[in-house]
């Protein structure tokens, strides 16, 4: 079976015209990514604001096509016109303001949309949103409007709208940032019971360094390169490196590596508040 | 009292079924220079109770005082009010509309009828404490990062030179790197230029590096009101509000409770790594004896 996301020299260049200069500046967003993941695995990509995570993130479900190297999603090559529903369908995408993702004036109709765009018989389609809703937590709200709804709540029916299209890969782009800290907590237990539960491959950008916690595996990008990779724990354990690309690690890490540089004996990359308090107690 | 709230109340909808009440009889007193964290879940009143500061609400009941005047008295310049007190809006990157960031900026001035000269020196100035590159300032607001769109919404409404700047989630979305300049940037602000901020936010650990008092929003009133440290010991409290405390509150509980005698009221790293380090001198001294 080939990998569900593959990328080979993917780069993606776009040309910036400007009205005072005869040469229009060729940008260059992302370069030269390879990148390899393996169905059901979580993984979670970090980076500053401008270091091409979203460029990439749209690249996994053909809202963008490689300039130059080539971009699989389950064995599918991007790049191939005839195959961008195919792509769509395989891969889904969430974005961080719920209110620009949700069209139906019912939470139900919302979720529908999808599946029926796909062609889906109707009675399947009420099928798909029950179990859609039901997998967010969000069936009993299924006769509401979205706009009375919190921004955890409408991320959630945004979530099952995508979940109702049944794709393999779901991508994340910060999900979580327009939400209070309850939202944020709502929207990745989701998150992460899709992926345990439902074995759905996910691809979570965030700024939030607590939520990458949970992750398989660990890219950071910067100037449209993957800089860094690895475990949380490999990562989150170069605290100055992550601070150079203009990141952080969680407080708890922090903690850590700041009392680890005073002189406390303590193991390296702690990631939880557990771990921490073990060490020391 | 800069601003003064009075048993304010505010109902959406009065007379109709879908009558809500946002706000409850409050009575809030903000003084000069403060740094005030403002949290709520999403709904909880928040953004009601800021727009009461400079009059885009009009409340229900109660009164609103600015410098000891009371701002819904026939007669009062609410114009001239809104640029003592500038609002900053989730998102204002989003507002900007000019063919370049200087003229973007020189937008609220120009609106206070001042002279094109001194509307440009206060751009300029505004962008400066905003921390935008002077290269930048002929560019189109259209291209420039996110991060920098959203310094030049700020330096729009600072370009007004308010007494008063309220902000709503002014770092949603930005990247951590981002995060602390700005909000460096604006506690830069309230030191230099004596300027009271009103920071809206849903990042504890922010409100814990920068407030000196939080304000707790829940169900239309105020739950607490105090120092950070202070409003986080009621953790648990605020967890049944929606609302949490930095991650580094629950790590000095935990200690504690398995014996370490920290300082559970630390907020911060900083704080936190010196009443580790105490505790663990502390420890170390008692075992020898």
């Amino acid at each position: 079976m080939p990998s569900i996301i593959k990328a080979e020299k993917l780069g993606y260049y776009y040309v910036k015209y400007s009205d005072d200069s005869e040469n229009p500046e060729l940008i260059n967003a992302i370069r030269s990514i390879d990148l390899s993941v393996e169905r059901g695995e979580f993984i979670a990509v970090l980076g500053h604001n401008g270091s091409g995570k979203s460029t990439l993130a749209k690249h996994i479900n053909a809202l963008l096509v490689p300039s130059e190297g080539t971009m699989w999603i389950d064995g599918v090559d991007t790049g191939q016109e005839e195959d961008l529903w195919k792509v769509r369908q395989k891969a889904g995408m969430v974005f961080q303001n719920p209110d620009n993702q949700i069209i139906g004036t019912v939470v139900d109709e919302d979720v529908g949309f999808g599946p029926e765009n796909l062609g889906v018989p109707t009675d399947d389609i009420w099928k798909r949103v029950d179990d859609a809703l039901s997998k967010v937590g969000m069936l009993g709200f299924r006769d509401r409007s979205p706009g009375k709804l919190s921004g955890g709540q409408k991320q959630r029916v945004a979530i099952a709208g995508v979940v109702a299209m049944q794709p393999e890969c779901i991508v994340l782009d910060e999900p979580t940032a327009m939400l209070d800290p309850n939202g944020r907590k709502e929207v990745l237990q989701v998150v992460r019971d899709l992926n345990k539960q439902e074995g759905v491959t996910v691809i979570l950008i965030t700024h939030y360094m607590e939520e990458v916690v949970f992750a398989d595996h660990v890219y950071v990008m910067d100037g449209g390169q993957i800089v860094m990779e690895g475990t949380p724990r490999e990562v989150f354990s170069q605290v100055d490196v992550l601070k150079s690309y203009r990141l952080t690690v969680p407080q708890v890490t922090e903690l850590a590596y700041e009392l680890k540089t005073a002189g406390v004996p303590l193991p390296e990359g702690i990631l939880t508040i557990d771990e921490l308090v073990e060490a020391l107690c | 009292m800069l601003i003064e709230l009075k048993n304010v109340s505010y109902t959406y909808g009065t007379g109709t079924v879908y009558e809500v009440s946002a706000l409850e009889n409050i009575n809030l007193n903000i003084g000069e220079g403060e740094f005030i964290g403002v949290i709520g879940h999403t709904g909880s009143g928040k953004s009601t109770l800021i727009q009461h500061f400079n009059g885009l609400i009009r409340p229900s009941s109660g009164q609103v005082l600015f410098a000891g005047k009371d701002i819904w008295e026939p007669g009062y310049d609410l114009r001239s009010l809104r640029t003592h007190v500038g609002l900053v809006f989730q998102y204002p990157e989003n507002q900007l509309f000019e063919t370049d960031v200087l003229k973007d900026v020189m937008f609220g001035p120009k609106n206070q009828g001042l002279t094109l000269e001194e509307c440009e020196s206060r751009a300029r100035a505004a962008l400066n404490q905003s921390g935008v590159p002077e290269e930048l300032y002929s560019a189109s607001p259209f291209e420039i990062s996110g991060g920098q769109k959203r310094r030049v919404a700020i330096a729009g409404v600072l370009a007004m030179d308010p007494e008063v700047l309220i902000l709503d989630e002014p770092t949603a979305g930005l990247d951590p790197a981002g995060r602390d300049e700005l909000l460096g940037q604006i506690k830069y602000l309230r030191d230099k230029r004596g300027i009271t901020v009103i920071l809206v936010t849903h990042s504890m650990e922010d409100v814990a590096q920068y407030a000196s008092r939080l304000l707790v929003v829940h169900e239309g009133r105020i739950a607490f009101d105090g120092p950070p440290k202070k409003v986080f010991m009621n953790y648990r409290e605020l967890e049944t509000m929606g609302l949490a405390a930095p991650q580094i509150t629950y790590i000095m509980h935990a200690l504690r409770e398995k014996g370490l005698m920290v300082d559970v009221s630390a907020t911060t790293v900083a704080e936190a790594k010196r009443s580790i380090l105490l505790a663990l001198s502390r420890r170390a001294s008692e075992k020898q004896e």
